[in-house]
């Protein structure tokens, strides 16, 4: 068993599928990239708007974990002053 | 894009010495899984090494165990990219992931392990987690 890899270290947090809780009520679920000036990078990112969802959100939440992120966004930066609270989508 | 291939020859490698098989076509594929009987493990490889790092070594700590999966059989996401395509319209309603292993039952997915579920983790816990969806299902 090689554990052969590809993918340089970058924080923390990088290749991770993380919650952030945004100021603005919208939750998003993704990879974390990398955290720069202009915001969090992430990928494959699902987006729980409670305007628009009809789902209640730890009911979304628990649909991603169960079945997977429904990814609706490939690329995505969350603004630095929208990411309030992070926390790991497994946990 | 995919990786060159001798790069990613060792990954593979990984799972053929596991005796796991790597369906590499479209056909590949429909031959393993439709219309199957019994029980088949998928596992759905990956370049990366924020998850995949412990996800061969946690599915090969897994199959040292007396109970497993009939069958076992590899896709390896971002390089044979029809062949796991093809594999997750097997998957149902379970999203695409890499590094990911889907345990099917006469065709139906009954336990899935998603990549956010292997972030972060031992190759141990993971191997803990196939171990107990093998004595659940493979009995």
């Amino acid at each position: 068993m090689t554990g052969h890899v590809f993918h340089e270290q970058r924080d923390e947090l990088h290749g991770i599928t993380v919650v952030i809780h945004g100021v603005s009520g919208r939750t998003y679920v993704g990879r974390w990239h990398e955290r720069g000036s202009r915001g969090v990078i992430m990928r494959d990112v699902a987006i729980h708007d409670p305007d628009a969802n009809a789902l209640p959100l730890e009911e979304w939440l628990g649909k991603q974990r169960k079945f997977g992120i429904a990814v609706q966004e490939k690329h995505m930066i969350v603004p630095n002053e929208e990411a309030a609270e992070v926390s790991l989508l497994s946990v | 894009m995919p990786y060159p291939e001798m790069m990613v020859k060792p990954m593979r490698d990984d799972l053929i010495r596991l005796g796991v098989e790597e369906l590499r076509s479209v056909a590949d594929v429909d031959m393993a899984l439709a219309n199957s009987t019994g029980t088949a493990l998928m596992f759905v490889n990956s370049v990366c090494g924020c998850a995949a790092a412990m996800a061969r070594p946690g599915l090969a700590k897994a199959l040292t165990g007396g109970v497993k999966p009939e069958k076992l059989y590899t896709v390896f996401a971002g390089q044979d990219l029809e062949a796991t395509a093809r594999a997750r319209s097997y998957f149902g309603e379970y999203q695409p992931s890499s590094p990911s292993v889907a345990l099917l039952k006469d065709g139906e997915v009954v336990a899935f392990v998603h990549r956010h579920e292997i972030e972060g983790r031992s190759a141990d816990q993971l191997a803990s987690v196939l171990t107990a969806a093998f004595e659940t299902h493979c009995k």
